[in-house]
């Protein structure tokens, strides 16, 4: 299962300094490498190990991921905007696999 | 059996095999479910890793979490940390972690003042019924938990 593009959901407007939600969830098996398929081969190990999100490069939140996170992983977490800006976000799997948004935010755009 | 002195102790060719099967049997059923869960003691060791000696206080975390999940491969948790979110005083990082699960690391989630505030929702996998622990580590190095029971409906376990 090829991961399709992460979806990123946030306010569409804001004012500086105020603590927006941002939800985020992207599309993967996250195989613990512990399963076994119907032949019973193990289905090798396959999971999102880490997660970033950035607003100007500032860290907003990190995140490790073990074992115990859901496949599809959603997470819905807060940032503090205090200007206009960019939030980049990234997630990285196994085998050296990465996933990257950007989403430019604006403080009082669309209000 | 045990209390019979050895030199009286004479096994039949049959008696053997019995015995050899038994421990055979037994062997794999203790090592078959490879990777073997964890246990409320594997928690606490990570605790201890994390806090590295600090005291673990109760409070200022809270969970919400199904007391019973129709999923186990999919249940929603979320964790709020009482903070002011700012440089002198912030949450720094938030561990989940799950008493029953394979492994107990569930998941890590590092923060800023950036943050805002801690108010976190994800989708963890509850292997079988237990207690879900989440402990929060503050800028200035102390250490919050709460814990929270789930119990998993029949054969809704989440693997993992």
């Amino acid at each position: 299962m090829k991961p399709k593009a992460p979806r990123i959901r946030m306010p569409k407007a804001a004012k500086p300094g105020e603590i927006i939600p941002i939800k985020t969830k992207i599309r993967h098996p996250m195989e613990t490498g512990w399963r076994k398929d119907g032949n019973g081969k193990t289905v090798p190990r396959n999971r999102i190990t880490r997660f970033v999100c950035r607003f100007n490069g500032a860290l907003i939140v990190a995140a490790d991921y073990d074992a115990g996170i859901a496949a599809d992983p959603y997470l819905l977490f807060h940032a503090k905007v205090t200007g206009d800006g960019v939030f980049t976000f990234r997630w990285e799997a196994d085998g050296n696999e990465t996933y990257t948004a950007e989403v430019p935010f604006q403080v009082g755009a669309g209000a | 059996m045990l209390a019979t002195p050895i030199k009286e102790l004479h096994l039949s060719r049959r008696e053997v095999l019995q015995a050899g099967g038994a421990a055979v049997v037994t062997a794999l059923l203790m090592g078959l479910p490879l990777p073997v869960q964890a246990s409320p003691k594997d928690v606490k060791q990570r605790l201890d890793e994390l806090t590295k000696g600090a005291e673990l206080q109760e409070g200022r975390v809270a969970i919400e979490l199904p007391a019973l999940t129709q999923d186990g491969k999919r249940t929603r948790i979320r964790v709020t940390v009482e903070s002011p979110m700012t440089d002198e005083d912030h949450v720094k990082a938030v561990h989940i972690l799950a008493e029953r699960n394979t492994v107990p690391k569930v998941g890590s989630y590092f923060f800023s003042p950036m943050s805002g505030k801690v108010d976190i929702t994800t989708r963890m996998r509850v292997a079988k019924s237990q207690t879900i622990v989440v402990a929060a580590e503050m800028s200035d190095g102390s250490f919050y938990y709460t814990k929270a029971r789930c119990r998993v409906a029949r054969g809704a376990g989440g693997c993992g």
